[in-house]
């Protein structure tokens, strides 16, 4: 359908005589297009786009990359020089692969791209291979492979770690990445690019095609496509109308804190029953749970409503995805999981809850309505809370003046590098220095240096320790004629079933009981699931259900409409605002008065410019008071929710430091607030960025963050192994924590390769340090100590939110032994 | 929320007003009579006979992984389990040491025990006796010093690597008990001594153990329903042994 979907509507709407571009086509076709597919246009009475000629007309280009909006053909375009090339001669073996982020999006475009082909009677295959491939259409693949290969990255980096890639790959002409700018926001992305520089030495004359949504930086992502230093010409789509965006007016004003926009149920119903089907997109799956049984109680007239996240049931996912393709779905409430590619159906209304922290993003939601060309796609922002409202109008003149955001992704991961020299080895005996020449075509590693590639070789060789305990058992060995290879040749096997960089987390699967049918709902986090006591409810799915208990590590569950759920946590990325929307916010509060704004912001805010001020772009506003017998700073950073977070652990490890007795903080994305026994006056000395990044390196040594970070990459680089099921099922002395070698590295190696790929991971990552820094040196000294006699309209909507976290009492161990004491309390022992 | 918005990530400093919660050393209980010691470090001691049990060292746990063509793990066990097993025999002045099984994870990781190693082994053995009871991953006897012993009885109390159904005042590990505690941070597990009147179940001293938790069924069914589990760590906390079915983060 999407490759299509624009074409129809020519035949719909517009009749073909009177697109201007008429012209244009027959001029190129007539040079490029064969016969067969010209003929087959004009049998169903439709037009190419301009871009997916100019596509056809560029296929020579080394590099290339599309930029168009949803709905804008650019699969189609993606696909022109092949389907023109398999049109013109027969073909033997792998033509062209083609690369999406998501399983679907391969399977999906198949199915699109058979029916065009049949009736054109070319002799083309076109078969697709994901992870849910069976493993002998999988072996038949290898030795016999079809014209067009639809994948992922995973799937590919797999394929290229064959002994007989070179023989599968051979000739290979064209690769297309479609959603590139999702996939150059990950390591998947570093991984993919890896993987061409692969292909690429095998197939020197291979043309790469990007397609990209709109973005901030299409220069950016170009340079990640092209293999390194050829250049990649950027052709950009007619991005079509601009958006009909605007915020959702509710009778009721938002509340001050927190992101459940319940407040807008019945504004937000009344929207879906005025269109035919609406996408109401959340930023967390928790919030979309809530959201969706809120929506439910409200819902008298029993409108159809679905909910759709990443978390739920496979088999429950494709029952409301088919709904939605069948138009039996009045709305669908979900959340990134269908932010790409898949055209589900005519959704005519976008609504997006909560600010949307992102533009880019957010234009990327927006185009999933209207899903045709030329009409301009409607879309509401629904704030969650009075702050939220100034950011969803400066993202709402944000996305008026087509101002993307986006944060510089920097150097390609080492820990993805790591993986890859295991995929090499993999593949065969590998020389040193051309496998690093290989890599540093990959856009993102073209700066890499020579001694972090040897140190990343040398780590998967002996482990990399400054003690060197394991010459005999060398897990990559140097032949005499320098090439290195595998020791153990039986070591593939384990290697390729830890292929891939994205980070499951540990979920364990939530199922009804036997009894009650065994139905499977999708899954919840297992830390999560470990707090779990026999008789807790929680939401999943829209529904409340009730924990029976653990099996075979699936909890177990029974319908439980009558009582108030937990909320399941779900690791699901928690974004925070970018820094342009930040920036934006700032600037418009320094306006002198608001007329997108409602009154009851407008008065808020000039409430604070008159007892305190508004903080301003490029100066640091603390404010202190006293409240409720507390001292209180609220520093006004507007660093975005993981940096002020950060900034909170840091000022009070300093203000420990300086005496001021802190108790604890809470942060948001604009701001900390922190609370403790005496008054902050010397706002410089708290600030020095000397101190704080001292306070940093400490902070390093035993934190959570920086041990989920480690995992991550740990696994990545092959250091862990993921827990094949078996593993798990068994729960008999499971492999060690993580945590051990971390702990032990930083005892005992401080100094070691993937301590310090951890450390760059969570300093871009969830402890964004950089924009700390980043925000220190825009301030300079820039700092604004305003003292106060009580709490101001600004700060008070903190003392609302949740996750507060206190600074004293929260060691470990003084939890423990306080919840051992109440056990033994309780069983009689104490 | 995740754990890591609500723990301090850096130790509490030694505030003058605010003490930390006080570390409990060890939990002394009593087995047949018997005096022991659940020390915070998974090691058991027994005052009167001046005696200091390990269990399942697993000696050389990386060095196997990396030998079976897996990746190598920080090659830094030996020395981290040395290190603490030195600092419980300063802080006890044992005389007798019993490593209760599995102290090597097999006979090829024994032989490729650095040389280090093996004189710091010499040296903690200096002036003790010193027993290695056999464990299922054992080798069999080894060219260390001690005495190799498929079990040991000392009167009331009998050592094994592995618990017997129906035995009294028995002392074993073999299993690497833990045992997990609600707390206002979620829950907290740990590597656990699992104790009743009959029995106490070692937790692994190893650095690279994982663990079994207390409410798998194995453990369950041969602990007595009055069983306690003492949780080792900063402090040696008694608790009632866990037996609800919960999945503990390892």
């Amino acid at each position: 359908m999407p490759l299509f979907a624009h074409l129809r509507q020519h035949q719909r709407g517009s009749p073909l005589a009177a697109t201007p571009r008429l012209p244009y086509l027959y001029r190129m076709s007539a040079t490029t297009l064969p016969p067969v597919i010209t003929d087959w246009f004009q049998s169903k009475g439709w037009a190419p786009h301009p871009h997916q000629l100019d596509m056809l007309a560029r296929s020579d280009d080394p590099a290339l990359l599309l930029i168009a909006p949803t709905g804008g053909g650019k699969t189609l375009a993606g696909f022109m020089p092949t389907l023109a090339d398999l049109a013109t001669a027969p073909y033997k073996g792998l033509h062209t692969l083609y690369v999406s982020p998501l399983k679907a999006l391969a399977a999906d475009i198949r199915r699109n791209l058979e029916t065009p082909v049949a009736e054109m009677g070319l002799p083309v295959r076109i078969e697709d291979r994901t992870g849910d491939t069976s493993s002998h259409t999988k072996r038949r693949q290898r030795a016999d492979p079809p014209h067009i290969l639809l994948t992922t990255p995973e799937s590919l980096a797999l394929l290229v770690s064959y002994e007989d890639a070179p023989r599968m790959f051979a000739g290979l002409k064209r690769v297309v990445v479609d959603e590139i700018h999702a996939l150059a926001e990950s390591k998947r992305g570093d991984q993919l690019m890896l993987a061409l520089a692969r292909l690429q030495t095998l197939c020197p004359d291979l043309r790469r095609v990007g397609l990209s949504a709109t973005v901030d930086d299409p220069a950016a992502i170009a340079r990640l496509l092209a293999r390194h230093p050829d250049p990649c010409p950027i052709l950009t789509a007619d991005p079509g109308p601009d958006p009909d965006i605007a915020m959702l007016t509710t009778s009721e004003p938002p509340p001050w804190s927190g992101g459940g926009a319940a407040y807008a149920i019945p504004a937000v119903l009344e929207q879906v029953k005025a269109h035919k089907t609406t996408l109401i997109f959340h930023n967390t799956r928790a919030q979309a749970e809530i959201f969706f049984h809120n929506l439910w109680l409200a819902n008298e007239d029993a409108l159809p409503i679905g909910i759709h996240h990443g978390s739920l049931d496979r088999d429950q996912r494709a029952r409301v995805e088919a709904a939605m393709v069948r138009g039996e779905l009045r709305a669908i409430v979900c959340t990134g999981s269908l932010d790409l590619g898949i055209d589900w159906g005519d959704v005519d209304l976008v609504i997006q809850i909560g600010a949307p922290k992102n533009v880019k993003r957010l234009v990327q939601r927006i185009g999933r309505a209207n899903h045709r060309y030329n009409a301009p796609s409607k879309a509401l922002l629904v704030p969650a809370n009075r702050f939220e409202v100034i950011e969803c109008l400066a993202a709402l003149e944000a996305v008026i003046a087509h101002d993307l955001d986006g944060e510089p992704r920097g150097d390609g991961p080492l820990d993805v590098l790591c993986q890859h020299i295991l995929i090499a080895a993999c593949a065969g005996p590998f020389s040193a220095d051309a496998l690093f020449a290989e890599m540093t075509t990959a856009g993102a590693y073209a700066t890499l240096d020579r001694k972090d590639f040897d140190a990343c070789l040398d780590f998967i060789a002996t482990g990399g320790y400054a003690l060197r305990a394991y010459d005999r058992w060398q897990r990559l060995m140097q032949r005499p004629d320098g090439l290195w290879q595998l020791r153990d040749p039986r070591a593939t096997r384990q290697i390729r079933m830890n292929i891939g960089t994205i980070q499951d987390t540990d979920t364990v699967k939530v199922r009804y009981r036997r009894n009650r049918g065994g139905k499977p709902l999708g899954e919840i986090e297992e830390a999560f699931a470990a707090t779990l006591t026999p008789g807790d409810t929680f939401l999943i799915g829209g529904q409340i259900v009730r924990y029976e208990g653990l099996r075979e590590m699936t909890v177990e569950v029974s319908p439980d409409p009558g009582r108030k759920p937990r909320i399941a946590t779900f690791m699901g990325t928690k974004f925070a605002t970018s820094t342009q929307l930040s920036d934006r916010i700032l600037r418009l509060l320094q306006q002198d008065d608001w007329p997108g704004l409602p009154a009851h912001i407008t008065d808020w805010l000039a409430l604070q410019a008159r007892v305190s001020r508004l903080p301003e772009p490029g100066r640091l506003l603390i404010e202190t008071f006293p409240h409720d017998g507390r001292e209180h700073a609220c520093v006004y950073g507007f660093a975005g929710r993981n940096a002020q977070q950060t900034l909170g652990l840091l000022l009070t490890k300093r203000m420990e430091e300086m005496g001021l007795d802190p108790l604890g903080f809470v942060a948001t994305d604009y701001a900390t607030l922190i609370w403790g026994l005496k008054p902050l006056t010397d706002a410089r000395a708290l600030l020095d960025p000397a101190a704080l990044e001292n306070g940093l390196e400490e902070w390093f040594k035993g934190n959570a963050v920086m041990k989920r970070t480690f995992r991550a990459s740990a696994t990545i680089a092959g250091l862990i192994d993921r827990m094949s099921a078996g593993q798990r099922k068994s729960g008999r002395q499971a492999t060690f924590s993580s945590d051990i070698l971390y702990d032990t590295l930083v005892k005992y190696d401080p100094d070691h390769l993937l301590l310090r790929i951890t450390r760059t991971e969570a300093m871009r990552g969830l402890v964004d340090f950089g924009r700390v820094r980043e925000m220190l040196t825009r301030v300079g000294d820039r700092i604004d100590l305003v003292p106060l006699k009580r709490l101001t309209p600004f700060a008070a909507p903190l003392f609302l939110e949740a996750g507060r976290v206190p600074v004293e009492g929260m060691a470990r161990e003084r939890l423990m032994a306080e919840a051992a004491a109440d056990l033994m309390r309780e069983a009689g022992l104490g | 929320m995740g754990n890591a918005r609500r723990l301090l990530p850096w130790p509490a400093p030694a505030a003058k007003n605010r003490p930390m919660s006080e570390s409990k050393p060890h939990h002394s209980f009593t087995l047949a009579g018997e005096t022991l010691h659940a020390m915070r470090s998974g090691a058991l001691y027994w005052p009167a006979q001046s005696l200091l049990c390990v269990s399942d060292l697993h000696f050389g746990k990386s060095e196997r992984k990396v030998r079976h063509g897996g990746m190598a793990l920080p090659p830094y066990e030996v020395q981290d389990i040395l290190t603490r097993l030195q600092a419980d025999l300063d802080l006890t002045r044992a005389g007798t040491v019993i490593c209760l099984g599995d102290s090597f994870d097999d006979i090829t990781a024994h032989h490729g025990l650095p040389e280090a190693a093996r004189l710091w082994i010499a040296r903690l053995q200096a002036g003790r006796r010193w027993v290695w009871a056999e464990g299922n991953h054992d080798p069999g006897p080894v060219d260390l010093g001690g005495t190799h012993l498929a079990e040991m009885a000392l009167p009331p109390l009998s050592f094994r690597h592995i618990a017997t159904r129906g035995a009294v005042a028995e002392i074993s590990g073999h299993y690497h008990p833990k045992a997990a505690i609600r707390t206002r941070a979620g829950l907290l597990s740990r590597p656990a001594f699992l104790i009743d009147a009959a029995r106490v179940i070692l937790p692994a001293y190893g650095t690279y153990t994982g663990g079994l938790r207390s409410s798998d069924a194995v453990l369950s069914g041969m602990m007595a329903a009055d069983a306690i589990a003492v949780l080792t760590g900063h402090s040696a906390l008694c608790v009632p042994m866990p037996r609800q079915d919960v999945r503990i983060p390892s």
